[in-house]
């Protein structure tokens, strides 16, 4: 390798490491963020293609703004993060591994000179009393000291969760797994989505980019059904779901009860309750306005039918019992939307126990026909979330790294403190990873104490 | 006793207590500095007991959850934390004048919140009915508020910093109220090393939350990416400070953009962008 090469490298080399890239990267992600948060992203809602001009909508689509968090340059940006991290982690690691595992035990006077705020004093007795007394006391008021000779000095070096200098390197390395555990989400697991009706059974689901995925089991949905507070405000939506297994219910997946916010996970497949629908019929009975030509006519679901009359009907909503909404009243009863033959629009309420009141409607509005409502025999369906991510375990691993990890990198501090007996004088100093004005108190109140217990005076 | 009249005390001393440090800025008395923040530990005390009145009254109405369901009760919370997190910083530092910049936010926050919002109690929607809503929003708000007054901070350094590099550090009176840049550099610090920790379990129930109630951790949601787009300005922020040439004001101006952004991503993504957190609707 020729030495520009090795400049290159170099240089390539200390790009990756530096923080400047990180807070370019950092503040350059937060800003590019933005787009997928004001253009919309997948699929695209129809107003907004009529709004946007075709130019633009073949830029933006170009550049991928409309998946920008899948996109190429997106994806890049946090690949260059990850590289970052691992360079500079690279860089910096063995350095801090050393001051880790290789302390330096020798209160030298090179090393007096990298600390502030180092005290001498001198003790009475001689040394070897003096050397016991301080190792007693750095155990007692800090840590276990290491005690060593030198040139017939006695240096004592003691420090406190040293491990902590490691902090950092955890959460970045958390970030990573973070990482790891997206993709294999992504690239094993699925999201899908599937509609049960009750009484029926399901061994598939159609994914969201539209594969039909086998789950290996099938899922019976027993029964669902909607509850409401007083003021008509949805309250629970339940499924009960039963997991089969060749046919047979598997015993602990027997009518599990399925709730938005619990969730029921099978052979790590999860289903959620989302949606749900009625696909059940409705009967009604149309006459003419005078109770002539009565026919039955039955609606399926949300189907609309056409009546004799060439208008059609649809049903927008039902009750078993219409007391709640209208005092007074009774029985089953259905809101019905008609559209007859001349285009006109009308929405009302038909009941089963109150045909006087049918009659009424019609003759109101001058022209038939009569709709008596009969009930409803009622199906419901219910529409379930499906996922299943193997990566899901790790995330949250990474996710209990970080916050661990920032807790000891904000909170914790890597403490030292070096003592030196020479000549019948005690030198003390100390540092601290973090908080270094705080320690520096702490030490002070240490250095004061020590005095007196060596000083030889008795505290009384 | 009733919750709605302990928030217009709560309000009402808030509003007491910001007067009352505007004008110890301007008068630099003691006392008033002292009277500011006896009125914001008075109006902090009947926000807490407003608090847990409503929360049972809303048992007593039978429809019984934290009053954090909300768009009033939220922002009820976040200024009871802002006003939390600066007791405690006055607790321990005890620079009266940062009330002057932190205590607006709280005030302001209330007044939004009795004047221009629908106060009453609603039940819980079956989206809402998870224990996680309780780990996450008070994760989250502990942590905006813990940015609010980072913020403060470092409008403060701002203006001590261009007084300083004006030359007329003896003509501001007030100014020299402010602690020495340094010691504001140092607490914009400390109050973001209280923040980050919390915004990133706030994200980090959020997802785990989304994860157990719909199966995806993550789904780039405007209100998920927003608060990514916070942690990464203030993961920004504290690299800057080991990073030569970005301390000081550039420093000051991201915990001033990262707060821009946290109050965006809790309101700006409600009203102007569409997602799946029940915030919004304005005052509905
Ligand atoms: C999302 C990504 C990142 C997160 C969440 C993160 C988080 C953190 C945190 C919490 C600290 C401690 C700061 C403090 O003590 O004030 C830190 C320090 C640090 N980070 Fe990062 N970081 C990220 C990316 C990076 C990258 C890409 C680099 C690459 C150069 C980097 C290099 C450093 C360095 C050198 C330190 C200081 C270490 C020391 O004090 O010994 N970080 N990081």
């Amino acid at each position: 390798m020729t030495s520009t090469d090795r400049d290159f490298v170099h240089s390539i080399w200390d790009f990756f490491c530096s923080l400047k890239l990180t807070m370019a990267l950092l503040i350059g992600l937060a800003a590019i963020s933005i787009i997928g948060t004001i253009i919309p992203q997948g699929a695209l809602p129809p107003e907004y293609v009529q709004e946007i001009s075709p130019a633009k909508l073949k830029i933006y689509k170009s550049l991928g703004f409309f998946d920008m968090y899948h996109s190429w340059w997106f994806i890049l940006m946090l690949y260059l993060l990850t590289v970052n991290l691992v360079a500079c982690s690279i860089k910096r690691l063995p350095h801090i591994w050393k001051t880790i595992k290789n302390p330096v035990t020798i209160f030298s006077s090179a090393q007096e000179k990298s600390l502030s705020g180092v005290v001498s004093f001198p003790h009475a007795g001689d040394a070897a009393a003096a050397k016991d007394k301080v190792a007693v006391f750095l155990k007692s008021e800090f840590a276990a000291p290491l005690v060593s000779e030198s040139d017939g000095d006695w240096h004592f070096f003691a420090q406190k969760t040293p491990w902590c200098r490691l902090a950092v390197y955890c959460v970045h390395l958390s970030v990573i797994i973070i990482f790891i555990g997206a993709i294999i989400g992504s690239l094993f697991g699925y999201k899908g989505f599937v509609n049960i009706m009750e009484g029926e059974s399901i061994s598939s689901v159609m994914s969201r980019s539209n594969k039909q995925i086998d789950l290996g089991f099938s899922l019976r949905c027993d029964q669902f059904s909607v509850a409401h507070y007083a003021n008509g405000a949805p309250k629970e939506f339940k499924s009960i779901l039963t997991v089969l297994e060749n046919g047979k219910p598997v015993p602990d997946y027997t009518n599990a009860r399925v709730i938005v916010n619990d969730p029921l996970t099978y052979k790590g497949i999860t289903f959620y309750q989302s949606s749900y629908g009625n696909a059940g019929n409705y009967f009604f009975t149309v006459s003419d306005l005078d109770g002539k030509n009565p026919v039955s006519v039955t609606v399926a679901g949300q189907d609309s039918v056409t009546l004799p009359d060439g208008s059609s009907m649809h049903v927008t909503e039902s009750t078993k019992d219409v007391s709640e909404f209208a005092p007074g009243l009774s029985g089953p009863a259905a809101q019905v939307e008609l559209h007859s033959a001349n285009g006109k629009t009308e929405s009302f309420i038909v009941y089963a126990n109150h045909p006087e009141l049918n009659i009424q409607h019609a003759q109101q509005h001058g022209v038939g026909p009569v709709i008596h409502y009969k009930g409803a025999q009622e199906r419901m369906y219910t529409g379930l979330q499906v996922a299943k991510d193997p990566g899901v375990e790790i995330v949250w691993l990474g996710c209990l790294l970080m916050v661990l990890g920032i807790y000891a990198a904000f909170f914790m501090s890597h403490r030292r403190i070096w003592v030196r007996i020479q000549n019948g004088i005690v030198t003390i100093g100390g540092n601290a990873s973090k908080n270094q004005a705080g320690f520096q108190l702490h030490l002070e109140r240490l250095v004061s104490k020590l005095k007196t217990e060596l000083s030889g005076e008795k505290k009384s | 006793m009733t919750s709605s009249l302990m928030f217009n005390v709560t309000t009402f001393a808030y509003l007491i207590s910001m007067l009352l440090f505007f004008a110890f800025l301007a008068s630099r008395s003691k006392a008033l500095g002292t009277a500011g923040m006896l009125a914001a530990y008075g109006g902090l005390l009947a926000q807490t007991v407003a608090i847990g009145l409503r929360w049972k009254e809303s048992y007593d109405m039978g429809v019984g959850h934290a009053p954090l369901s909300n768009l009033y009760e939220s922002v009820v919370f976040f200024s009871w934390t802002i006003v939390l997190i600066y007791a405690l910083l006055d607790i321990k530092y005890k620079y009266r004048v940062i009330g002057a910049f932190v205590l607006p936010f709280a005030m302001l926050g209330m007044a939004w919140a009795q004047l221009g919002m629908n106060t009453g109690i609603e039940p819980l929607v079956p989206a809402l009915q998870s224990n996680w809503l309780l780990y996450h929003v008070i994760t989250c708000f502990l942590g905006y508020a813990a940015f609010a007054v980072a913020c403060g901070i470092s409008i403060m350094y701002l203006i001590k910093a261009a007084c300083e590099a004006g030359g007329n550090s003896a003509s501001g009176g007030m100014i020299s109220m402010f602690p020495p840049i340094k010691v504001l550099d140092d607490l914009n610090y400390r109050a973001i090393m209280v923040g980050f920790p919390l915004l990133t379990l706030g994200i980090i129930t959020g997802a785990a939350w989304a994860n157990y109630a719909w199966g995806t951790y993550w789904s780039w949601d405007p209100k998920e990416t927003w608060s990514l787009i916070v942690w990464f300005v203030y993961a920004a922020f504290l690299h800057a400070r080991i990073t030569k040439g970005w301390v000081g004001k550039r420093a000051a101006w991201l915990s001033i953009i990262g707060f821009a952004a946290t109050i965006f991503c809790y309101l700006g993504v409600n009203l102007f962008l569409s997602g799946l957190h029940s915030y919004g609707g304005g005052g509905k």
